[in-house]
Order: structure tokens, then C-alpha cells, then sequence
């Protein structure tokens, strides 16, 4: 599945949803549902301080594509996680630095992922990305 | 000393008299409540429910008419022209220091300064009272303190090498007074504490903390940028040396506040920015000062600020404070009481003698999930450390929930908080 793809399929996801606690409800479900890191990688030189929630990122290098585990204390931002990490996981890092993350528009979460937001997502997008520019051939 | 003559005029008009005044009347929630537009919205489709008071307050339309009749047709710069609307200006700025003054109870209105707010306030102190410190000199702080009373003084300490001492607090949140006692000696130069906690609600008695600082000598700052809004503020009664508070959260506009200082102190203090306004004569060689307030405020103000401050200040002198405290209170005390009952919960700050804020953690979720749900059913609460990070470190939590109230809140809004509370809690849980 191509990364378009893999955004379009989210936003099919959220389009059943038009009241926000329902939209907050799927999101809360996904981050109880994922595993998302190993315990043992949520050391301090992979959180991403947030002013209010905290994230750990950890990536890897296959040689062809990008790999993503993360996790945060809060679970909102762990659900929003779950959907950045669907979408970026398993990508060459070239499509990870060329994508727009637009479906997170689509889905009304813009909010989350603006620079003031203090949960740390922003932050984490952008370690994504220079994770990514570190194989770029 | 050269005071312009503009400025000299606009003293000469201002004549307590001569202030404006609304009729007082007895405090009527619901009428109190059309008087503010911000409070008739909604916020995704849902009616708002504004519990964030702590971090900034609503503003009254009669506020709203200041600012814009102020750029619509009064605009122009203050002390120094001699055309029409530059005194009129003028004398409208000093009016509403006048009205400050008179509201506070200072004894002269050279004593209030116009500042930014209250953390400019207090950083003019460090900066300016500072300076008359030496090396080995104490400052006392307590362990409730908001990050612009910890930081402008650990700058201090640093520069001149003088030592910060911090007043422990016991887990209702209330100050230790045998703690405080004992680090109160004669080293200790400045008290600088907070009037009510921004997190957790608690009153500090000031006034007996300034009797027993003036003992040993010591200066006292009060931080009243959370006790303006929610009790009558007396400087002389209190007797404390430096008040400072911010506009935006009594009311008034953002981007101007008060720094209230004892004159005796005042003078003696060196100008803390130099500019235009603050001087009285300048050569190459050397440069003389202004007169307070002046020698304060360089540069042009927040005109705008200053003066629609005043209406600010007019609209609270109409205002039964009695009332307007047993009401926050009643407020206070219903929206624990319905919090008491979640399974969990637990209230940071209980103090004896609190008012208006309300700050909760709740066992196994992140205050961040709690304050998304809840802004998403149109309630605004503040959530994280509130600038009060060494706060949270003693409490060993990363943040809480806080509601704070204004006068305009009912008790109406809290019972539909607690309904939205439980939604997100059996969303989350």
C-alpha cells in the first residue's frame, strides 16, 4: 500500500465519525490498542520533551525503508502516534521527507501537530524526518 | 527638573472628583455575566464554558468601548506635545494611574508605575532594587512560586552573588511558618511571595508575613497577579514595600500591569531602563533623571494599556468585593465538593484559607487527555505545571487540571463541567 493510500484509508476511517468525542473516542482506542515501543528503548536521549505530554521515538534503518516505534504518557498523543507512525512506517526515506502529512488536516487534528501544541508531536514529525535524511543514499 | 509641561497640566486636572464612577450595585451573577461578549459563544458547537480565569481574564464591554474609542479617535502620543489631543491623551493616562492609585489605596499616585505586567513588574525590581544589593545578601522566596518570581531572581543571585533562599510548604500548600521564620534573619533583604497561588488557590497571609519581615529589615514584594481579580487589594494596610499585578488578568487589556513601590524606595532605587520620558536632561557628559513615576517608564508606553486599565479598574470599583469573594468562593468550595466524589481524584492544594482555583490529578490519566476532552464540550481549563515546575517536582506529579474561577462563573457551569468530567473520564478509563 502506498503512502497515499495508507492516508486516504485514515481519513475514510474518521469520515463515519461527525461529533469530536467520537473522533477523541477512535483515537483514545487506537493508543490503548498499539504496542508501541519496547520499554527498554524510553530512555531520555529518545524523549521528545512536550511542555505537557512526553514522547519517545525510536527509528531504524532496514537499508531500503524507515522504521518507527514510539509511545507517549498521554494517551490522546499516543493515539496520534499510532496514526503518524501507520502512515511514515515502512517507508524509503525519501517518500518520509517528500510526504504531506495531509490527512491529519483532513481529520481535523492540525492542532495537534502545530509547533505551540505542548505534546511534543511536532517535535516528533521532526525527528522523523531528520531520522530519515541521515539514509538518504 | 524638567517635567513637561503637558504633564504638569494633566496633573493639575486630576482632581479625585474629577474620576468618573459607575453606580455600585448589588452583585448580580446573571447581570454581571450580559456584561461580558466573550462569554456568549460557542466553542464546537457547544456553549462556553470559560474556566481558565487563572491564566487570563474576560473583559467587559465597557473596557472594549475604552480601547476602541481610544484608537478610533483619542490616539497620540502622551507627555510631551502641545496640540490638543496629546493632553488630552495625557491627562486621560494619568487619570487612570490616579484611579489606580486610589483603588489600592497608595499614597501617591507616583508610586504606581506602569509596567508590561507583572512579570515586568518584577524583573524592574530585581533589576532596579537589586542593584542596592551586596554580595552575601538573602532573597526569600517560597516553594509556590510562580517561574517570574523563582527566575528573575535566580538571575539576580547570580549576578551579584547573593544567596535565594526558599520557603518550604506543608501538602495542604499552605507556607511553613517555623520555616519561613527561621530563614527570615538579618542577611534576608527581600521577601518576595506570591498573595494566592496560581496553582493551588492558597492565600498567604501577607500582612503578617511583611510585619515579621520588617523586623529583621528586610523589603517585601507581594506577587498579586492572582489576588487582584478576586479581593480588595490595600498596599498600606498590607504595608508592603513593591505590588505587582498584570492588567489582562483584572480585566483590563493585555500588555500593561502596575508595579506599586513605596516612594522612599522608589527614589532611591536607579532607573531600571533608559530611554525617552524617564529623563529629566541629557548631555553627552551626563544624564539626569525624571521624577517618579517617570524614571521608570521609558519610552512610549502602552498608552492604550495604561488608559483603559483605568476603565478596568472603574468597572471593578462598581463591584461589591464582599460579594464578589463569597461568591468565588461558594464556587470554589461546590466545585471541589462535586470533584470529591470521583473515584481517584485527588485536589493539589488544600489549603484552609483558598479561594477560585481548582487543580486535580487523577490516578492512571495525563491531565493533557483530560483537558483535550474536556475543551471539546467547550470548557477552557488550563492544564501542565502552570509555570510552577519546582511545585509539581514537590507534589511528584507532571501537571494537574485547574479550574479557576472568575465572578462571572455559576455554579450552572461547574455542574455541567462535572457532567463533561465524567464523559472524558469513561472515554479515557
Amino acid at each position: 500500500m502506498d503512502i497515499q493510500t495508507k492516508q486516504q484509508e485514515i481519513i475514510d476511517e474518521f469520515e463515519i465519525y461527525d461529533d469530536w468525542m467520537e473522533k477523541y473516542e477512535y483515537i483514545i482506542d487506537l493508543g490503548k490498542d498499539l504496542p508501541l515501543i519496547d520499554p527498554a528503548l524510553k530512555t531520555d536521549d529518545r524523549l521528545i520533551e512536550g511542555c505537557q505530554s512526553k514522547v519517545w521515538l525510536a527509528s531504524s534503518f532496514d537499508g531500503e525503508k524507515m522504521h518507527y516505534t514510539a509511545d507517549s504518557d498521554a494517551i490522546i498523543t499516543k493515539g496520534i502516534i499510532g496514526l503518524l507512525i501507520r502512515v511514515l512506517d515502512n517507508e524509503t526515506p525519501k517518500t518520509v521527507l517528500e510526504t504531506d502529512l495531509q490527512f491529519i488536516k483532513t481529520i481535523g487534528l492540525q492542532e495537534h501537530l502545530s509547533p505551540t501544541r505542548a505534546n511534543g508531536l511536532a517535535g516528533m514529525v521532526k525527528k522523523m524526518k531528520q531520522e530519515a535524511i541521515k539514509y538518504l543514499n | 527638573m524638567y517635567l513637561c509641561t503637558p504633564v504638569v497640566e494633566a496633573y493639575k486636572e486630576i482632581q479625585t472628583e474629577n474620576l468618573k464612577t459607575m453606580d455600585k450595585k448589588p452583585f448580580n451573577v446573571k447581570e454581571v455575566r450580559e456584561l461580558f461578549p466573550a462569554l456568549r459563544q460557542q466553542i464546537y458547537g457547544k456553549n462556553l464554558i470559560y474556566f481558565d480565569n487563572g491564566a487570563t481574564s474576560q473583559k467587559p464591554q465597557l473596557v472594549l468601548d475604552a480601547i476602541n474609542k481610544y484608537y478610533s479617535k483619542e490616539n497620540a502620543n502622551i507627555h510631551r506635545g502641545v496640540h490638543f489631543m496629546s493632553q488630552r491623551a495625557t491627562t486621560d493616562y494619568e487619570a487612570a494611574r490616579k484611579r489606580i492609585q486610589l483603588y489600592l489605596n497608595a499614597k501617591k499616585s507616583e508610586e504606581i508605575i506602569f509596567t508590561k505586567g507583572t512579570t515586568d513588574g518584577i524583573n524592574l525590581v530585581a533589576n532596579s532594587f537589586g542593584e542596592l544589593l551586596q554580595a552575601g545578601d538573602e532573597i526569600l522566596i517560597s516553594e509556590m512560586e510562580h517561574h517570574s518570581n523563582i527566575v528573575p531572581w535566580q538571575m539576580l543571585c547570580e549576578r551579584k552573588n547573593l544567596t535565594l533562599r526558599v520557603a518550604p510548604i506543608n501538602k495542604r500548600g499552605e507556607i511553613i511558618e517555623e520555616e519561613l521564620d527561621k530563614l527570615l534573619t538579618k542577611k534576608t533583604k527581600l521577601v518576595a511571595l506570591t498573595q494566592i497561588s496560581n496553582t493551588l488557590g492558597t492565600i498567604n497571609p501577607i500582612k503578617e508575613i511583611v510585619k515579621k519581615a520588617h523586623v529583621v529589615g528586610a523589603k517585601v514584594l507581594v506577587d498579586g497577579a492572582q489576588s487582584i481579580q478576586h479581593t480588595k487589594v490595600d498596599v498600606r494596610d498590607l504595608d508592603c514595600d513593591f505590588f505587582v499585578f498584570s492588567g489582562h488578568k483584572v480585566f483590563g487589556p493585555t500588555g500593561i500591569g502596575v508595579l506599586y513601590g513605596k516612594e522612599d524606595l522608589l527614589d532611591r532605587m536607579p532607573p531600571y531602563q533608559g530611554g525617552g520620558d524617564m529623563i529629566a536632561k541629557v548631555t553627552f557628559e551626563r544624564t539626569t533623571y525624571n521624577e517618579l513615576p517617570f524614571k521608570f517608564e521609558a519610552g512610549t508606553p502602552h498608552i492604550a494599556g495604561g488608559i483603559c486599565l483605568g476603565t478596568a479598574f472603574e468597572f471593578l470599583e462598581s463591584l461589591d468585593m464582599k460579594a464578589v469573594e463569597q461568591h468565588e468562593r461558594e464556587l470554589q468550595k461546590y466545585a471541589e465538593d462535586m470533584l470529591e466524589t470521583f473515584e481517584d481524584l485527588h485536589i493539589i492544594g488544600t489549603a484552609k484559607n483558598k479561594t477560585s482555583v481548582v487543580s486535580f490529578v487523577i490516578e492512571g490519566l495525563h491531565p493533557f487527555d483530560i483537558g483535550t476532552l474536556l475543551d471539546k464540550q467547550g470548557i477552557a481549563v488550563r492544564t501542565g505545571h502552570h509555570c510552577t515546575q519546582p511545585l509539581m517536582d514537590i507534589y511528584k506529579i507532571p501537571g494537574t487540571v485547574r479550574a479557576s474561577f472568575a465572578f462571572y462563573n455559576t455554579r450552572e457551569e461547574i455542574d455541567f463541567f462535572i457532567k463533561a468530567l465524567e464523559k472524558s473520564l469513561h472515554i479515557l478509563k
